[in-house]
């Protein structure tokens, strides 16, 4: 009976809590301009876009381009000596960490899509992936449909992870599918032959493949089996902020400096190891590129 | 601003088709039951096996335990499953490896779980069992090698009788710290209880709803095992001995 009671307590703890989470004004300026801080979210490991280097300082593509955020923050609210405050994420706490307001701005590899736009709003894309296939050369797998009867990975909680299940169900394709805890732990078991293929996005694909081994062991295959667009992560509600950052990342697009920005990452040696991912630019980023927009493709 | 609470988030059909984000739960919640209570079972044959060991009067033997406590206490749960789900096929034989690896993935995960949390409890269980036996009164063993008993004779009839009743609440802890434990499975990516939980967070963007439903049933399974175990504990008592009341 006695625990009951306790559950009781707690339950109503939880309810008592969420008008808590629900409050919050001034928006997201003011909150920065009082605290004279921008809180700024990061990934530890989303190469190239926000990862730790081997000095581990955040670096990466969406971080420079938040940075440019930054310096449009700073200049907006004349605050020349704005503190900067890093906080690392991951993709399970980064949405209610906006939320609570411990970030201000996440600029990752955050897909923007309707079901996250219900509980954060997004900026214009900074990116546009497609999901597709990582696999051993010479293992005769050269599109989704040669996967009938094997064992895929792909990582928990991405798109590729729901897009794969669906594709199973309703095709009848019979993988057996492993959801791996890491893009790190994917390429593992896709290293180790306990997967004969990786599904994830390209960009990211990409990524692994310059970090193994044998980079030319590995090849990306397939139809794309979605797009994508990356975004950077707000508050929802919250126009004026939103303006800002979208207004500074449409000036990095149309002034080439995005571009100068991507070759940096995509197309020259990066830190840790000095790889060279070789990720031409695609027709999608191009697109946006020229035409900024904040756009989810689903 | 704020958060967007939707509780019938759980009556919605997943993307896939075929059932609701409820039924996810539910299975995740029964494969968190298989998972702890196989594990269990190990925990208690090995664990008692070994807790026996440790206690004869003979060093060989019980150095056998000593070093099982040491070995499978003293490396943290995640790097051991680890271990046995990534490093172990590799140290096999190659054919041996590559067989298992291309058995049902889940099947791979549940065993490697299964194996890994029964192997880490059994260690704890076994200092349960020894403690329970070097509690008794060094003259139970001595009686009962003076009535003739063999030294496997005492242990079955004289020692262990008395030892289990008197260890019930510690083993009620590893029992509930088991469940718990389980949740590490999700590491490799078996879809128990928490994963499940992280998987909705995934699919919906409604952390909040998932894990306070995680959170919630995690608890009542262990006030549920709880309560069970203070009625064993009532029931198997040894009358005099004092114990837990309440």
């Amino acid at each position: 009976m006695k625990h009951l009671r306790l559950f009781a307590a707690i339950l109503a703890g939880l309810l008592i809590s969420a008008p808590v989470l629900a409050q919050q004004s001034g928006g997201t300026l003011k909150k920065i301009k009082d605290s004279n801080t921008i809180a700024l979210g990061h990934r530890e490991s989303s190469i190239p876009f926000s990862y730790y280097d081997d000095k581990q300082q955040v670096v990466g593509y969406s971080q420079e381009l938040m940075q440019k955020v930054v310096d449009a923050v700073k200049a907006e609210l004349k605050l020349a000596n704005l503190q900067v405050k890093l906080t690392p994420v991951t993709s399970q706490n980064r949405i209610p960490l906006v939320q609570n307001g411990t970030v201000d701005i996440e600029c990752g590899s955050t897909t923007n899509n309707t079901e996250r736009q219900k509980q954060v709003a997004f900026s214009n894309t900074i990116f546009v992936i497609g999901t597709r296939l990582l696999v051993k050369q010479g293992s005769g797998i050269k599109d989704f449909a040669d996967l009938a009867g094997k064992n895929v990975v792909t990582t928990a909680g991405t798109t590729s992870e729901r897009l794969i299940r669906k594709m199973n169900e309703d095709k009848k394709l019979g993988m057996n599918i492993i959801s791996a805890k890491d893009h790190g732990e994917s390429f593992l078991t896709l290293e180790t032959g306990r997967a004969v293929a990786f599904m994830m996005d390209d960009a990211l694909l990409a990524g692994e493949m310059a970090k193994a081994r044998r980079p030319a062991d590995w090849l990306i295959v397939g139809q794309p089996q979605s797009r994508e667009a990356y975004g950077c992560m707000l508050r929802r509600d919250d126009a004026p902020f939103k303006k800002l950052v979208d207004a500074a990342l449409t000036r990095a697009m149309s002034s080439g400096e995005a571009e100068r920005i991507y070759k940096k990452w995509f197309m020259s040696p990066i830190p840790p190891k000095g790889l060279n991912l070789n990720f031409p630019i695609s027709e999608d980023v191009a697109k946006t590129f020229k035409n900024p927009n904040d756009k989810a493709f689903d | 601003m704020g958060y967007h609470w939707n509780w019938g988030i759980f009556l919605a059909q997943v993307p896939s088709g075929g059932t609701s984000y409820l039924g996810w739960m539910l299975s995740g919640l029964m494969t968190t039951l298989a998972l702890s209570l196989s594990a269990w079972i190990i925990a208690l044959v090995i664990g008692s096996a070994m807790g026996v060991l440790r206690t004869v009067p003979n060093r060989w033997l019980s150095g056998i335990g000593a070093l099982y406590v040491e070995l499978f206490r003293n490396i943290p749960l995640l790097v051991q499953l680890f271990i046995w789900y990534f490093v172990l096929p590799e140290l096999l034989p190659e054919r041996l490896g590559n067989a298992y690896k291309e058995i049902n993935p889940l099947l791979q995960q549940f065993t490697a779980a299964m194996i890994c949390l029964g192997l880490f409890t059994g260690a704890r269980v076994c200092e349960q069992v020894r403690s329970g036996i070097d509690s008794l009164p060094r003259g139970q063993r001595l009686a009962g090698l003076a009535l003739g008993l063999s030294g496997p004779q005492t242990y079955r009839y004289v020692l262990l009788p008395m030892a289990f009743r008197i260890i019930v609440p510690p083993l009620t802890s590893e029992f509930l710290n088991i469940f718990k434990n389980s949740a590490v499975a999700s590491t490799i990516g078996l879809l128990e209880l928490a994963a499940q939980g992280r998987q909705l967070v995934d699919y919906t963007a409604q952390p909040y709803e998932s894990f306070i439903a995680v959170t919630l049933t995690f608890m009542l399974l262990n006030a549920l095992i709880m309560s069970l175990m203070h009625r064993l504990e009532a029931r198997v008592r040894v009358p005099g001995q004092g114990g837990h009341h309440g």
